[in-house]
Order: structure tokens, then C-alpha cells, then sequence
């Protein structure tokens, strides 16, 4: 029996240690922002924060989860530097499918909370483990640069 | 006659019925006949709602195609919106279930889905708009001339009288329905939707992490199938050890799936159920599956490949295509020949969300519900009726969001798949899930093609002779193949004497359509040896290409798959070309060391697009692409600038992806890549600056989805000879092949 805090809740969850976090959350808590691409950690689809770090949820097993803070894409608007992400992706239009979209707002926002005004060259480095297939990429760079612009008018 | 006129004329039969919605408001129902045969083998075809005006202003209108990411679920009711003088901001937007006889063909594919419904769509609004200005004529006592409609309210200017559309709906409701091709449509000066920069209807709820991909469909009850099937192509199920995989931890069951049909429909396979999908995967490899292979487990790329080139050395093609002139009196005589062979691999789509589909048998009504991720949901209705002996209207299938299409979801196998296993589990929702190995090893590919081609020159450098021998598949089944070429292909009208010929080499690999089939492996074909020519007359490839259309005269309109459709105009393919010319600053551009363009241009999906790339090239042969400029004509209106913007910039990449690493390889007759280690689509850091123009026609817009993505690859690929000298010939670009260090 793991027991996980996700996005501030303690959830109690009866599946083998080995389980991937993923599939705790999609198939067991019904909790399914969380997206399924790849199983091995290449294509950032499943990324969630452990303790603030973009982490491949579909790699992380559970129990090496216990006493550690998860937060997923369902919790992304309860910060500020979450919205200011998810509002700049809305008003650039970023996504085709979609589908991508939320591993690469955790990712985007794992990197903006630490560090706040990230050139071109540390943006490319920090999204480059998020597969877009509809390939979004320009439109992703420019949403995060918004949303540090943003962040920095702000000063969340 | 105009286009746009031509298309009217298709598409003068759609037929609209209004009623009163329960509880007042207007439901306006419209039928399009023109496609509606299509999708139905021509029978006929009832009415259904397109759009609903409810009393409190709310109006609801039906997204019927399916949505891939290409954006069709806000750009179609942009169309009917735009002409009902709607306010977009006050529209909600519903996904139709499949349904072709209501809706029409329902499908994502061939970027057919705006030329089909522009003007269709519009007429819808534009009907609607009619009979709420006749109902706010009769209410106020007034002339609908003294009428007019802004953001969803009926104004008299003369008085300063408003009344809401919500407000008039039940009447109008009442009032006679116009004959769709007599209703006026605006003026596109007057458009204030259509061109407007709109965000995707599914968007918000996206960056919120909603439930909305067919991935997310959660049912009561509902379990998890995983589903192994033979690594070979065109195996057969022998036996497996099914109590094994049941003992795993997790495991409801385990049972065989014997296959019925093509290997689009259902193949042999074994399912494992579990309450949790990674349970269900898991316990695959406690099967032990045993698998008849047949002949197919000798087949490889390699030995294809060395099939191929014995078959090009030969120097004869087994059947001729197409053949005009003398080709081989204009060999004999040319001054100079070019001779080479070219190459393109499988490739798999490997769109993000992985194939799913979720299905439950209601045993008391013989019903089989399905949520289906389908770019073919008529066709996946269809045949998964036939499939379990039903009637069609006992198939019921929810249209979902797509986590991405590419083609790869015009083929239904994994609907087939949960159907039967859903079907083997009464009244228990059963949500079956690919892993990206079974995606990757299980795909319908991009056919791998060879060509040798030969050109001839006379003594002014003008190309009086093209030859080709395209070596490529038959599945020898007698089920529909892709790996085909249309046979007049350019530059065939162009040149006096040519000749066209293939070769087929059997196989069992499954085939079908990528984004801009055909185009996207034949645009790198032919533009690169274009090129070579050009290259071989000392002269470029734009300039080659504007001179064999110099005297050409644009063909006619013709029947097409949803009537009319323009011919091929050299002046729109004139017009990207300079544009593109002029973008990239070509022939005079100042460029850092080591960096060079290339150009490609191509037409498909009745799109013209004209395109450069910038690449340098490393010491270990690894390309970079730096810029790219892309002109395109797409016809008169571009609807979504933001859709349109996306579709372009999104295929640019996916051409250089296919150009720099993406390639299927089979071993033993099964495919050995696995994941996106071994199948590496672009990332970010390889993106290029894309810059894009449109160059506006007078034609009703056309689709574009696929047609800004065949000729970037040609670009790169000539862009790379201009940078070093050295000519790819196959893809993807060996780096092997260019590494001078």
C-alpha cells in the first residue's frame, strides 16, 4: 500500500511498488491530464513535479514516491507562474492535437520556477525531452517567454 | 467561371428543414447531398441539426468532423458563425457522434474537409440568418430590408429596435426556409470571423489537463485490454500460454482473439485484461506466444532494397505507367543525360496519443458502443458492424478528441480489436490501449519507394526527356495499395518525351497513408533530380521549373472526390516560386560561412507551395537547419490564421524530420525500431525560424493539413548538395555520407 501526496492530498493507493506513477494516476485515481506516450521516459508526456522537479511520471514507480510532493497538470493553475503558462498558451494558440500539452507545461514550468528568464538556448535545452509530434515548438518557445515576461512584471 | 462559383454549383443541392427545439428556439438542419453520397453509396440521406438557437442566445453548433489538432472543430463552425452574424464568443461548439447519413462523410484526411464545406457551411449560417431577420420583420411591424445583424442581434439602425437572436429563435423557427443557393452570401470584405486569429475551441480545457482525448474515456466498471499480436506481418496465431499471463499479478483474464478480415480489420492476437492497463502490458510477457510466420519471416529493408536496385540495374520496369513522344530517340540524341537513383524508407506515424479505442456490448439491446479516436469513424462503424454480423445502427461510436492523426488513424484495426474483446466481456466497458512498441511495430507505413530516373538535354539545356522506374509494393491481396504514383506526375506534361514504369516486389507490410501521401516521399524524388538537372544546365531550380511551365495553360476544372475541383495553374505555381524567390533573398543572399539554401516546390491537396531552406552541414555530417521560407497559395481566404500558421510551421518540421532521421527498418520480417530512441522525431533544439507568406488566388480555399509539407524535404536535401557538394539520393540523410572529419 503506497500512500502519495498529490497536489496537496494524501491518496492511499493498494498497487504493487513497482507501478508507474502514470498509471496510478490515470487508471487508479482517474486522474488522466497526465498523458501516456511513450513508457520510457523519451517523450515528456507524462511529466509531473516531484518536489518542483519535471519528473517522467510514466518511469517514477510508486514506491519511491513516499513523502515526496507530487503535483500534476489538474493542480498547474493553483500558482501564479501555472496561469500566467496556461493563459500565454491560450493567447498564442500553441497546440494542434494537444495532446503533448500538458507534459510540456510541467516541464515549462518546472523551468521558469527556477529560472525565471531563460534564453532561447536554456529553453530549447530544458523542452527538449517533450515530443511535440504536431511539432508546436516555435509557439512553445514563445508562450514561455511570455509567461517569464510575465513572471517578471509580476514577480511571482 | 470563378472557383468559387464552380464549388456553388456542387453543392446547389443542400436541403434545410428548421423546427422548433424543445422549449423554444430554432434547430436548423441541413443536408448536403453531394457528400452525403459519398459516405452512404448514395442513399438517402436525413436531416439533422447543424445548429440550434436557444431562447436564453446560446447557439450550439455541431463540429461533425472528427478533430485530429488540424483544428476543423473551430474552423468549420467559424464558417457557419461567420455568416449567421453570430458572436463567437457566445457559441458553444459540440463534437457530432458518427453518423454519415445525418452529418455527411465524417472524416479528417486529404485536407478535404475546407474545400468541401466552404461554401456548404456558410449557406447554413446565412439560411439561419434569413429567417431570423424574416421573424424580426414580422414581430416589429417592419421591412427586412430596413434590417441588420451584428453579434447575434437583429438591429433596426433607423430606430435603434434590437432583438436577440435568442429572442427571435422560436419564431424564426416558423418562417419559410430559404433554398440554400439562393441565400446571398457576404462579401469577404465583410467577413469579421472568417480570417480572424482564433484559438482552438478544446484549448482551455487542454492546458487544464480535462478529460477530452479518446485516452480519457472513463465508463463505470470500465477495464483495460492490452493486445499482442504477431511481430510478423501476416502471421497466424498457433498457441500461447494463457494461464501463465492469467496468474500475473492484476490479471482478470487472458484469452486468444482469432482474426477476421484484412490486416486493417482484425488480426490474430491474444488479449490480457486487467483493472489496470501497465497490469494488463506487464503480463504480456508471461505469454509465450507461438506464431506461424509463414513466408514472411525472411523479408527485411535490406533485402527489399537489394531487390530494388537489381530491379532498377535491369533497366527494364516490369509494366509501363504512362508514355508519350519518343523518350528513347531523345536519349540517343542528348547532349548531356543525368542518371540517378533514389531512395525513401518506411515510415511510421507515431502520432502522441497511442492507438485506443473503448467499447462495451450492451447485451440486452446487441448494442456495441464505441468511443473511438477514428479519423474514419463511418468506416470504423462500418466494417466493425460487418466484423460482428450486425446491423450498422447497432454499432454506436462516439467521435473523440485526437492526441494527433497523421493518417495513421484512417486505419481502424484497434477499433476492430476492442470491439472483439469488448464483445467476449458483456455489458463490461473495456478500454483497450497500445503501447508505442505496438504502434511503432504495428503501423499501417509510409511505403518505401526506388526510383531511377534519367533526363535528357539537348544542346540549349532544355529537358526533352524524363524516364522513370519506380520500384515499389504489392501486397498481393488484392486490398487497397498506396504504394502507387499518379502517373502523369511532374514534370510528364511538361517534358516532350517521357516515360513512366514500375516494378512491384511482393510483401505483407502493411501500408497506408502519410500526411500528403505520396507526395511527401515523391516531392524529395523528383524536385532532387530536378535539381541535379538544373544543376547539370548550370542554371537553378526555380529557374528550371518557371521554364518548363513557360507556355503552360491552366487544365480545366474536374470531378474530383466532392465535385469540382480546380485543375492545375502554372500561374499560382509561377507565383509561390517568385514569392519564395523573394523571401529568401535567393541568389543574392548573404550568408554566414558554411550555410547554404536549397529549394523545393510542390502541389498537392490543391495547395501550391514553394520553399527554401538555410543548412549548414558539420565535420561529423550533422545537418542544421537554420531558416526556412515558405510561400504558399491555399486560395483566396486563409479562414484560421492561427490553425492555418500552426498546419504550415508543423509540417515544415515533420519534412525535416523525415529528411534528417525518421526511417522503419524490418528485420526477419518484423519492424525493429521500438520507441523514440530508435524512431527520433524532431525536438526542439533542431527547429528552424519559419517564415511563412501566403500568397492569395481567386479560388475557394483548400485544405492545409498536408500540402506545405512535401516540398521542404527536396529543400533541405538540395541545400545540403549546395553546401557540400554532395547529393542525397536517400532518406534520411546518411551522416556518414558527409562527415569530413
Amino acid at each position: 500500500m503506497a500512500k502519495l501526496t498529490i497536489n496537496g492530498e494524501t491518496r492511499n493507493l493498494d498497487v504493487p511498488d513497482d507501478m508507474p506513477l502514470l498509471w496510478a494516476l490515470r487508471n487508479e485515481l482517474g486522474m488522466v491530464g497526465t498523458k501516456f506516450g511513450c513508457g520510457m521516459g523519451l517523450c515528456g508526456a507524462c511529466t509531473v513535479h516531484v518536489d518542483g522537479v519535471a519528473t517522467r511520471s510514466c518511469s517514477a514507480p510508486v514506491g519511491s514516491l513516499a513523502g515526496k510532493k507530487i503535483s500534476t497538470i489538474e493542480n498547474l493553475s493553483e500558482t501564479p507562474l501555472g496561469k500566467a503558462l496556461q493563459k500565454a498558451w491560450l493567447d498564442v494558440d500553441v497546440m494542434q492535437c494537444g495532446y503533448c500539452q500538458a507534459g510540456q507545461l510541467m516541464t515549462a514550468s518546472a523551468l521558469l520556477a527556477k529560472n525565471p528568464n531563460p534564453s532561447q538556448a536554456e529553453v530549447d535545452s530544458a523542452m527538449q525531452g517533450n515530443i511535440c509530434r504536431c511539432a508546436c515548438y516555435g509557439r512553445i518557445r514563445e508562450a514561455i517567454q511570455i509567461a517569464a515576461k510575465e513572471g517578471a512584471t509580476a514577480n511571482v | 467561371m470563378s472557383e468559387l462559383v464552380e464549388t456553388l454549383e456542387v453543392s446547389r443541392r443542400t436541403l434545410l428543414k428548421a423546427s422548433v427545439l424543445a422549449g423554444g428556439g430554432l434547430m436548423l438542419s441541413a443536408t448536403i447531398p453531394g457528400i452525403a453520397k459519398a459516405a452512404t453509396g448514395g442513399k438517402a440521406a436525413s436531416l439533422n441539426a447543424f445548429v440550434t438557437i436557444a431562447p436564453d442566445t446560446t447557439i450550439t453548433i455541431v463540429g461533425k468532423n472528427p478533430e485530429i489538432g488540424q483544428g476543423i472543430k473551430t474552423m468549420l463552425p467559424m464558417l457557419i458563425a461567420e455568416e449567421l452574424d453570430a458572436d463567437w464568443d457566445k457559441v458553444r461548439i459540440v463534437q457530432g457522434d458518427s453518423d454519415a447519413k445525418k452529418y455527411g462523410t465524417q472524416f479528417a484526411g486529404g485536407s478535404f474537409a475546407t474545400p468541401m464545406n466552404w461554401i456548404p457551411m456558410r449557406q447554413v449560417g446565412a439560411a439561419a440568418r434569413q429567417m431570423l431577420l424574416e421573424a424580426a420583420a414580422k414581430d416589429m411591424g417592419t421591412a427586412v430590408s430596413s434590417l441588420k445583424t451584428e453579434k447575434g442581434h437583429v438591429i433596426e439602425p433607423e430606430t435603434g429596435r434590437t432583438m436577440s437572436y435568442g429572442q427571435l429563435a422560436s419564431l424564426a423557427a416558423t418562417m419559410p426556409v430559404p433554398d440554400p443557393a439562393q441565400v446571398t452570401l457576404k462579401d469577404p470584405k465583410d467577413f469579421t470571423i472568417i480570417g480572424r486569429k482564433i484559438g482552438g475551441i478544446d484549448s482551455p480545457k487542454i492546458v487544464h489537463g480535462e478529460p477530452i482525448f479518446g485516452v480519457d474515456t472513463k465508463l463505470p466498471g470500465m477495464v483495460y485490454a492490452a493486445y499482442e499480436r504477431a511481430p510478423v506481418f501476416g502471421a497466424k496465431y498457433v498457441s500461447a500460454d494463457l494461464a501463465a499471463a492469467k496468474a500475473e499479478p492484476g490479471i482478470i483474464d487472458t484469452f486468444a482473439v482469432p482474426g477476421k478480415g484484412g490486416h486493417d480489420e482484425l488480426v490474430d492476437g491474444v488479449a490480457v485484461i486487467s483493472k489496470n492497463w501497465w497490469l494488463a502490458n506487464r503480463a504480456r510477457s508471461k505469454l509465450a506466444v507461438k506464431w506461424d510466420n509463414g513466408e514472411w519471416a525472411t523479408h527485411s529493408t535490406k533485402g527489399y532494397d537489394e531487390q530494388a536496385k537489381a530491379f532498377m540495374a535491369s533497366g527494364k520496369p516490369a509494366e509501363s505507367l504512362n508514355a508519350k513522344g519518343d523518350a528513347a530517340a531523345a536519349f540517343a540524341s542528348a547532349a548531356k543525360t543525368v542518371d540517378a537513383q533514389y531512395h525513401y524508407p518506411f515510415l511510421a506515424h507515431v502520432p502522441m496519443e497511442p492507438m485506443n479505442c473503448t467499447a462495451q456490448w450492451h447485451s440486452d439491446s446487441g448494442t456495441m458502443e464505441m468511443w473511438a479516436p477514428s479519423q474514419t469513424p463511418n468506416g470504423g462503424q462500418t466494417s466493425v458492424a460487418k466484423m460482428l454480423g450486425l446491423p450498422e445502427d447497432k454499432v454506436i461510436v462516439h467521435i473523440t478528441r485526437m492526441g494527433g492523426g497523421f493518417g495513421r488513424r484512417l486505419i481502424n484495426d484497434f477499433m476492430h480489436q476492442a470491439a472483439a474483446v469488448a464483445k467476449k466481456m458483456p455489458d463490461t466497458p473495456v478500454q483497450l490501449i497500445w503501447s508505442r512498441e505496438d504502434d511503432i511495430r504495428s503501423d499501417h507505413y509510409r511505403p518505401a519507394g526506388w526510383h531511377r530516373l534519367r533526363a535528357a538535354l539537348d544542346d540549349n539545356g532544355k529537358l526533352t526527356a524524363i524516364e522513370d522506374h519506380f520500384v515499389t509494393f504489392d501486397l498481393g491481396d488484392g486490398s487497397f495499395n498506396p504504394a502507387t504514383m499518379p502517373k502523369d506526375h511532374f514534370p510528364y506534361a511538361f517534358v516532350p518525351n517521357a516515360s513512366y514504369g514500375q516494378t512491384k516486389m511482393k510483401t505483407a507490410v502493411p501500408m497506408g497513408a502519410l500526411r500528403a501521401p505520396t507526395s511527401n516521399a515523391l516531392s524529395f524524388v523528383f524536385q532532387s533530380f530536378l535539381d541535379e538537372v538544373a544543376h547539370e544546365r548550370g542554371t537553378d531550380l526555380p529557374t528550371l521549373l518557371l521554364e518548363l511551365i513557360d507556355d503552360a495553360k491552366a487544365e480545366p476544372a474536374q470531378q474530383g472526390f466532392f465535385g469540382k475541383q480546380p485543375g492545375f495553374d502554372p500561374d499560382r505555381m509561377r507565383n509561390v516560386i517568385k514569392k519564395a524567390v523573394a523571401m529568401s533573398n535567393w541568389g543574392h543572399a548573404a550568408l554566414p560561412d558554411g550555410h547554404a539554401l536549397g529549394f523545393g516546390y510542390y502541389y498537392s491537396h490543391l495547395g501550391h507551395f514553394a520553399e527554401v531552406a538555410e543548412v549548414s552541414v558539420s565535420k561529423t555530417g550533422t545537418v542544421s537547419v537554420h531558416n526556412v521560407w515558405i510561400a504558399g497559395d491555399v486560395g483566396s481566404t486563409i479562414i484560421n490564421p492561427f490553425g492555418a500558421l500552426n498546419q504550415v510551421q508543423g509540417a515544415a518540421i515533420d519534412g525535416i524530420g523525415q529528411a534528417l532521421s525518421l526511417a522503419v527498418e524490418l528485420d526477419k520480417g518484423a519492424v525493429t525500431n521500438s520507441n523514440f530512441h530508435n524512431y527520433a522525431i524532431p525536438r526542439m533544439p533542431v527547429v528552424p525560424q519559419i517564415h511563412v507568406e501566403f500568397v492569395p488566388s481567386d479560388n475557394a480555399p483548400t485544405g492545409l493539413g498536408e500540402p506545405a509539407l512535401p516540398p521542404v524535404i527536396p529543400a533541405v536535401t538540395n541545400a545540403v548538395f549546395a553546401a557540400t557538394g554532395k547529393r542525397i539520393r536517400s532518406l534520411p540523410i546518411d551522416r556518414k555520407l558527409l562527415a569530413t572529419a
